[in-house]
């Protein structure tokens, strides 16, 4: 335990050197270049490279050291291209406490964070190295040790003192590396304005997510008065008649027999596709992969389907990300005129990543078209996010992502 | 003949063993889930089961993969797999090591006794029955490919039938034309898809499904 926090005590040190400062010195060179146009588009991926060195940490302190820092980040919006993307980035608060910690945190991740390291090394020395040249002179302070001006009694100081201070490392690395996640938490954490910000988020998508909820079961509920409810009355109705008939009008009975037998098969029909738009089956039998693969066989197109799931996201998650891909899928093979069309499931170790791309004639729009706004507010209702690229003349790609975690993997 | 039956709903598998009993099936065993059905298909091995895809403890695709699983035990064991709805991955996988003897229908299928008996005896017999939905969401969804459209609709009707696995007397009675006819029509269908031609029944009905499934 102790011998980890040392290794992560080296690992943190090196680290705010070889990543952090030279970030810490692009961020600063690109906000230079802003007045001249060039750091526009400079600071979108510095930005977002500072973002992955920010989440490690995030990840590292809640591992290492059971410090939970909540990821702060505004969700990246529809239109996450060109400008928009510049925007979204520098209108979110947590973007300049990013920079701020960037700046910070190449000296802290040397003096704190690698403090641990630093005394078990020098003590090491010490203890290996320092007492079996006593006969040399001139070691100065610094990273040697001071024995020639003290000969024999100066090798055992170095001895003992050498003890102490790789002990003082060894025992100190873990609340030391914890003390610096807590310093990390009080900057890579949400603000308050940012927690309040998220309330209203999700205040939002909640009565959203209601609304819509509440609009599907009044559709269910009309779509089994008027079908497969009517249908069975005048089922039994027939059967009734037919009952009535048998004695007097055999042929007139066997009649209104198969015509009970049509309208049943109606109704069964009617019941199937509405349980299809409620939770399509083939989904609950055999989770996303079978439903994606199952759906890409019923469409007049080739489909490539690749899916890669360690495990199986939770059944609301699993249900939303269907629907989501059908109706892509379902634009696809209405607008764009593809010959193929490819869908991507994986799993990026915080959310479900889908990517559906066609070789059409692109152009899709998604502010246009009911269907994917309801996707958007399916997706919202996680979290999730979509984008779409869509140039005239294609290709389309649209790329969904669900933050979710996976049950353990399948059996 | 001997035949095994898996449902789990009580009304449904009494229904089931009443109506093939009447036919002259013998039951040997109806049971009510997966693992059970797992046993009784390598215990009794019967001439046909009949099976229902989903079965307990999971109430997922428990008796389909137990018809799969019986299958690669017992090669060529005669399965017809009923559902509440088809899907053209779950008839790809019955399909899939081609040897016949599978049927796949909606449970709708059953009300229409002397078809859905039909279809019984001929995945006894090692033929196939395909439900009429899953053969046309597969027509519909080639339609658009060249020796496809080639058909012409007489020819494209043939091939429906065929696909749903019944013989060419089955097709001719059905269409009310001779079998000759429907002999014609075959050897024209064939010929478009560039499909070797067979004079045994179920080996051409294979053909045409793996043509359609590729």
């Amino acid at each position: 335990m102790a011998g980890l926090a040392v290794g992560r005590s080296l690992l943190q040190a090196l680290l705010a050197q070889i990543a952090n400062l030279p970030l810490a010195i692009l961020l600063g060179v690109s906000l230079a270049l802003v007045p001249l146009g060039v750091g526009l588009a400079l600071l979108p991926p510095v930005l977002l490279a500072v973002r992955g060195l920010a989440n490690q940490q995030r990840r590292w302190a809640k591992e290492w050291s059971g410090v939970e820092i909540p990821v702060p980040y505004r969700p990246r919006p529809a239109d996450a291209s060109g400008f928009g993307r510049v925007k979204w980035l520098l209108t979110d608060p947590a973007t300049w406490r990013d920079m701020l910690w960037t700046l910070v945190n190449s000296v802290l991740g040397v003096v704190l964070a690698g403090l641990p390291s630093a005394l078990v090394v020098y003590g090491l020395e010490g203890v290996l190295v320092a007492p079996w040249l006593y006969s040399l002179h001139s070691f100065g302070w610094g990273p040697f040790w001071p024995l020639g001006d003290y000969g024999p009694p100066g090798a055992i100081g170095c001895l003992l003192l050498g003890s102490v201070l790789v002990l003082t490392g060894w025992l100190g690395g873990p609340p030391i590396m914890r003390a610096y996640a807590l310093v990390n938490r009080s900057m890579l954490g949400p603000t308050r304005a940012r927690l309040e910000e998220r309330v209203r988020e999700l205040t939002a998508t909640r009565s959203e997510t209601v609304d819509a909820s509440a609009a599907e079961l009044r559709r269910i509920e009309r779509d089994l008065h008027d079908g497969a409810q009517a249908r069975l009355v005048a089922l039994s109705m027939h059967i009734g008649l037919a009952e009535q008939m048998v004695k007097d009008d055999p042929d007139e009975a066997v009649r209104l027999l198969i015509e009970a037998r049509q309208a049943s098969g109606t109704a069964l029909t009617e019941l199937r596709d509405l349980v299809r738009g409620i939770h399509p089956p083939v989904l609950a039998e055999r989770g996303l992969p079978g439903g994606v693969q199952a759906l890409a066989l019923t469409l007049p197109l080739p489909v490539n389907v690749t899916v890669d799931l360690p495990g199986r996201a939770a059944p609301p998650v699993e249900s939303a990300a269907y629907f989501a891909v059908a109706e892509m899928l379902a634009n696809t093979v209405k607008h764009a005129g593809a010959e193929r069309a490819w869908v991507d499931v994986r799993h990026n170790g915080t959310a479900l990543v889908m990517i559906v791309g066609d070789d059409g004639r692109g152009g899709a729009d998604p502010s246009r078209g009911t269907g994917m706004r309801g996707i958007t507010r399916r997706l919202a209702a996680f979290d999730g996010t979509m984008a779409v690229t869509s140039p005239e003349g294609g290709p389309t790609v649209v790329t969904m992502e669900l933050p979710c975690a996976l049950s353990s993997p399948k059996i | 003949m001997r035949v095994v039956i898996a449902e789990d709903l009580a009304l449904l598998r009494d229904g089931l063993i009443r109506l093939l009993s009447a036919y002259g099936f013998e039951v040997v065993e109806a049971v009510d889930n997966g693992p059970s059905l797992s046993r009784a298909l390598l215990e009794h091995r019967p001439d046909v089961a009949v099976v229902d895809v989903r079965l307990p403890p999971t109430f997922t695709d428990e008796g389909l993969r137990a018809a799969l699983d019986a299958r690669r035990a017992i090669p060529g064991l005669p399965v017809l797999v009923l559902s509440q709805h088809v899907e053209q991955l779950y008839a790809r996988e019955l399909l899939s090591d081609s040897s016949g003897g599978i049927g796949y229908l909606l449970k709708d299928r059953v009300s229409d006794v002397k078809q859905f008996v039909e279809a019984v005896r001929r995945v006894a017999d090692g033929g196939t029955a395909l439900d009429p939905d899953v053969v046309s969401q597969l027509l519909t969804r080639r339609s658009r490919e060249e020796p496809l459209k080639a058909l012409t609709p007489r020819e494209r009707e043939v091939l429906e039938l065929m696909a749903e696995g019944r013989s060419n007397a089955a097709i001719a009675g059905k269409m009310f034309v001779t079998e000759k006819a429907v002999t014609k029509h075959t050897a024209n269908i064939f010929a478009k898809l560039g499909l070797p031609v067979s004079e045994d029944d179920n080996r051409r009905v294979l053909a045409v499904l793996a043509y359609l499934h590729a």
